[in-house]
């Protein structure tokens, strides 16, 4: 395929692994910007998001779009459930130190995956996409259902940015990240809007998961993957801020798709890893970050 | 106080505690009633115990179950008749994680706390070379059901076999006569880029090359890809034939995205049934593969000139017509790989008879005695098909199936024979000692 | 940590050395070789804890110091038939060479960042690895055959396949470094290393050069790992990509914190107890891992500051 067709092709398919990531990453920016910890089982929810999916969508017959339909809206709210469920029983009595938080993390993640492979089974399982529309373009054919995602995550990423900065619940998250004790002086209830946002992390997570499952499949370990780009994104982004996860997103997904068209596979996620620690090294509050207080 | 049993003595080749023990024992024998018979005579009707390494979880783990219904069904019909050697046998299952260290630790478990008398079943070929070498160091002989060319590349140890299911190289081998008749005489490859996908990336050029057919294109994909669109333009425009053969949780979207991106104007599609195993071919988005061949190791689907045998070993394993399980047309089997699993059991079976095995004390008789089995023969023991064995390179080698998409289901449109997979030996693991 | 007699502090850890002696003989043979195995890969939590219990740096790539060490010592033999000693000294100069190169780099970031960047170091090490499949094997990885695993001492030769060869060798290494380890944290250096971790500011505003101080951990931390590692290829015959993955780089982790972080024996008793709950869990069911997971939360919940760590908290403040 000649160059500009293949360019073409791989600017699409970076724009769908971005906006997947852009809303997992977001997820993860806003539990770590707010609460300060790391969250190693936010993988898993994205899992749980996927895993929902099916099950709702194979237990609501009829047109597909219905059954996707529900789960969009069913399988975020229970994953957000489990999220401050395991805020509420385990990290509040950590006091959220960051050391006991990773730990903690790290045996939910054991917990959700196990789980999920008891209840759910190893394999993994297909959801119908709401509608199959295949768009054809003179070079190639493509998934409109594709487009759709890129579409449905920039609006949930503006949604959330109006949540952010234009309600007052936003501006309560938004001034509990950038002091705490200031804001607990001020009245906020520092530990219920922690846990609200865990929960609105998980949930992020989980309808990025809803959004990606009919092109790729729920499997009980497909949450690995996402944790680690999520984190990538953060990082380079710039701890919470919403503008540079976005950015960093979309970076990282359009040249996740462009750098395999020159390199073979392998060397292309070598030299991205690479620089992205390399930007770390030099810049190490990401690239629209602040330098941490 | 003299070292009788050598404790102190730098020039022994070995500290044994061994000795140490033996020692004390001796001497407490010594001290007690002389009286005392040993279980030897009641051995005989102790049951053989064989150690089954399955992938209960990790990425193998739909494939564990699956050989743990298989296992579990060969050796109920085993028992039922008679068992082996007289003694009925005892399957003891571990679950490896599908991990390479932990695989040998399983090894591990069994030769010293089970105490089991072989050990046998494992599949993914990273964690058989892992825990080859503790089955070699517990001198424990090792039957796994893998598919790998490990085995037979003679770089393992001599404790290890695949006596009931062939090896990747040999399949590559024995469908490039068909491919390049059948199929296209320009082939792109599209393979994942770990050691499964490196085989096929190894072995089909100079197979196709025997036959008249190249290779023009080979594209190597992360495993842990799950979108593969920005792949498919690297597929020269030329090719006759795409060769796949992805595996992983991602493979129905590579269907599904190679179909959008072709529609209705594709090459032929050729691959080998391990991206399926356990997925349902009518699942949505897999319509694009109607039409397409693949390998099959055994049939998923029942065929019309299925012998007895093979319908005996359906209905003893559970399987229905459309290879899922019984009652659950939902649970697709692993059909391609778990009869060896069967098969396998029955080999040991004839070995541990043919060396007149008693226990772990004759495990090199074993060995020996599997070594010098020759040929299986179609039947009940061996339903797939007829095999050979190579006792030099612990490998069998059988025929292999050509199957087609049709109707929703799968038929078999070509049978290979047994010497389109044979190849030049690279070693030999007799000439390795006990 | 209150402070102790150099006397009672050896004497404990020499004592536990002992006991591990006596066991040897004493463990029923499937015991003894998970022991071997433990003692090895508590080295490799020694090496970790160094770093993470002791300046306080919590690093998510010491899988690749571990697989500089078990490439360094497993492709030495493999490739150009290289003799025990000689490939385990490889080994560990390789660990270090690389700590030194990651630790120029990666001190350079701090807290968050840090975990970041060693992480990405070691996926970058781990997918070389995949990259050079042909001299490492790739995923599938190599076998070190029984016979070249043999060491001549003087006269005699050592099969490290041998049960009680390999337990002894395993905690020939562990000793070492145990001591070693004890030896470090009681010195200056050890002293200089808690500073840092307490208050980097004021340690350099006394004088203290911290950059170098911090990178001589690194290079420590970085070499004793890659000591487990070199030992872990040639005791055990096998070098695979699995082990330059993540999940090696939360394990120690996890080893450190369960046992108890800056505590000297905690890393032995860390990862001992995540053998045991994984061996034991998953003989009665395959959902081992909950149990695992279940047994972490509980622990960090009750005991966050590990097992010896607490135990050092509430009952022997002089615990090393």
């Amino acid at each position: 395929m000649h160059f500009g067709p293949h360019l073409l092709l791989a600017a699409l398919e970076g724009l769908v692994t971005s906006a997947v990531l852009a809303l997992t990453a977001l997820g993860l920016s806003l539990v770590f910007g707010v609460m300060r910890i790391v969250n190693v089982a936010h993988g898993e929810f994205f899992m749980l998001g996927a895993v929902l999916a099916w099950a709702i969508s194979t237990a609501i017959s009829g047109h597909p779009a219905i059954g996707f339909a529900a789960a969009l809206v069913i399988a975020p709210l229970l994953v957000g459930l489990i999220a401050f469920l395991a805020e509420w029983l385990v990290l509040r009595r950590l006091n959220y130190n960051p050391e006991s938080t990773i730990v903690a993390t790290i045996g939910m993640l054991y917990i959700i995956q196990q789980l999920a492979l008891t209840f759910y089974g190893p394999e993994a399982r297909p959801v119908e996409p709401p509608f199959s529309y295949r768009i054809l373009l003179p070079w190639f054919g493509y998934s409109g259902y594709k487009l759709s995602v890129v579409a449905a995550s920039a609006i949930l990423l503006v949604v959330t940015w109006l949540v952010l900065t234009r309600t007052r619940i936003g501006l309560i998250m938004r001034a509990t990240q950038y002091d705490r004790e200031t804001a607990q002086a001020f009245g906020i209830p520092v530990e219920r809007v922690y846990a609200g946002v865990f929960a609105i992390g998980a949930m992020l997570a989980a309808i990025a998961a809803v959004l990606i499952v009919p092109i790729s499949q729920a499997h009980y370990l497909m949450g690995q993957d996402p944790l680690l780009l999520s984190f990538i994104v953060v990082i380079i982004g710039g701890l919470g801020s919403l503008r540079g996860t976005v950015v960093a997103a979309v970076l990282i997904g359009l040249s996740d798709g462009i750098v395999s068209m020159f390199f073979s596979p392998t060397l292309a996620k070598i030299i991205a890893t690479l620089a992205v620690a390399m930007v770390l090294v030099f810049r190490p509050q990401g690239l629209f970050g602040t330098t941490p207080r | 106080m003299a070292d009788k049993n050598g404790f102190f003595d730098l020039s022994r080749t070995t500290l044994s505690r061994r000795t140490a023990l033996k020692g004390i024992a001796a001497g407490a024998g010594l001290a007690l009633a002389p009286g005392f018979v040993r279980y030897s005579q009641a051995q005989s009707s102790a049951p053989i115990k064989i150690g089954f390494q399955s992938h209960r979880t990790g990425i193998g783990a739909a494939y564990g179950r699956w050989y743990e219904k298989t296992s579990a069904a060969a050796v109920k019909a085993i028992n039922d008749a008679g068992g082996i050697g007289g003694r009925q046998v005892e399957l003891v299952i571990e679950d490896d994680g599908t991990d390479p260290a932990r695989g040998a630790e399983v090894v591990n478990k069994f030769a010293k706390q089970h105490k089991t008398d072989i050990v046998f079943g494992t599949l993914f070929s990273h964690v058989v070379i892992g825990s080859a070498p503790a089955a070699g160091e517990n001198k424990i002989p090792y039957f796994v059901v893998s598919e790998g060319h490990h085995v037979a590349s003679t770089k393992l140890n001599r404790y290890v076999f695949q006596p009931g299911i062939t090896d990747v190289k040999s399949q590559i081998q024995s469908m490039a006569p068909w491919i390049a008749a059948n199929a296209g005489k320009k082939v792109t490859q599209i393979f994942p880029d770990f050691a499964f996908g490196y085989d096929h990336r190894d072995y089909l050029p100079p197979a196709l090359k025997a036959q008249g057919a190249d290779v023009i294109a080979q594209i190597a994909i992360p495993p842990t890809e799950s979108s593969f669109t920005k792949y498919f333009p690297q597929i020269p425009a030329e090719t006759e034939v795409i060769y796949h053969v992805m595996v992983g949780p991602a493979v129905l979207t590579f269907v599904k995205e190679l179909g959008e991106f072709y529609g209705s104007q594709r090459p032929q599609l050729f691959g080998f049934m391990d991206s399926l195993e356990a997925v349902d071919i009518n699942s949505p988005g897999l319509e694009f593969l109607d039409g397409s061949h693949f390998w099959e190791g055994s049939p998923r689907y029942a065929q019309p000139d299925d012998s007895a045998a093979q319908k005996a070993y359906r209905a003893a394993v559970g399987i229905d017509d459309n290879g899922a399980a019984v009652g659950d047309a939902k649970d697709i089997s692993t059909a391609s790989h778990m009869f060896g699993c069967w098969e396998t059991l029955y080999v040991v079976k004839k070995a541990m008879e043919d060396a007149g095995y008693k226990g772990p004390e004759d495990r090199a008789k074993l060995v020996e005695a599997t070594e010098a089995l020759k040929e299986f023969a179609e039947g009940p023991e061996h339903p797939q098909g007829p095999k050979t064995f190579n006792g030099k390179i612990h490998q069998c080698f059988g025929i292999q199936n050509i199957s087609k998409v049709e109707g929703g289901k799968l038929k078999v449109v070509h049978k290979t024979k047994i010497e389109d997979g044979l190849y030049e030996p690279e070693g030999d693991y007799t000439t390795q000692a006990l | 940590m209150t402070d102790v007699s150099p006397a009672k502090a050896y004497a404990l850890h020499i004592l536990v050395v002992a006991l591990l002696f006596v066991l040897n003989f004493a463990l029923p043979d499937y015991h003894q070789g998970l022991f071997a195995r433990i003692m090895t890969l508590a080295v490799f939590a020694m090496g970790y804890n160094l770093l993470f219990g002791y300046v306080g740096l919590l690093s998510l790539g010491h899988a690749m110091f571990f697989s500089a060490g078990l490439y360094g010592a497993g492709l030495t033999v493999y490739h150009l038939g290289w003799g025990v000693p000689e490939a385990f000294v490889a080994g560990v100069v390789c660990g270090a060479m690389l700590a030194l190169v990651i630790g120029l780099l990666a001190l350079r970031t701090s807290g968050v960042a840090f975990m970041i960047v060693t992480m990405m170091f070691a996926q970058v090490f781990y997918l070389l690895i995949l990259y050079f499949a042909a001299w490492t094997g790739g995923d599938q990885g190599l076998v070190i055959q029984q016979a070249s695993r043999v060491v001549t001492v003087g006269g005699a030769l050592f099969d490290l396949t041998d049960p009680t060869v390999r337990y002894m060798s395993a905690l020939a290494l562990f000793a070492v470094v145990l001591l070693i380890t004890l030896a470090l944290v009681r010195s200056r250096f050890g002293r200089v290393l808690v500073a840092i971790r307490e208050n980097e500011e004021r340690t350099k505003m006394l004088g203290y050069d911290t950059g170098a101080n911090k990178l001589a951990a690194v290079v420590a931390s970085g070499a004793v790992c890659a000591a487990s590692g070199a030992a872990y290829a040639l005791l055990f015959g096998y070098v695979g990509s699995s082990f330059a993955s993540v999940q090696y780089s939360i394990l120690p982790l996890l080893w450190v914190l369960l046992g108890g972080a800056a505590t000297t024996l905690g890393p032995l008793v860390g990862t001992l107890f995540m053998y045991y709950v994984t061996d034991i869990t998953s003989g009665f069911t395959s959902a081992y891992l909950l149990i695992v997971g279940v047994a972490l939360i509980l622990l960090v919940l009750f005991f966050p500051k590990g097992v010896l760590g607490s135990i050092r908290q509430r009952w022997l403040g002089w615990l090393p």
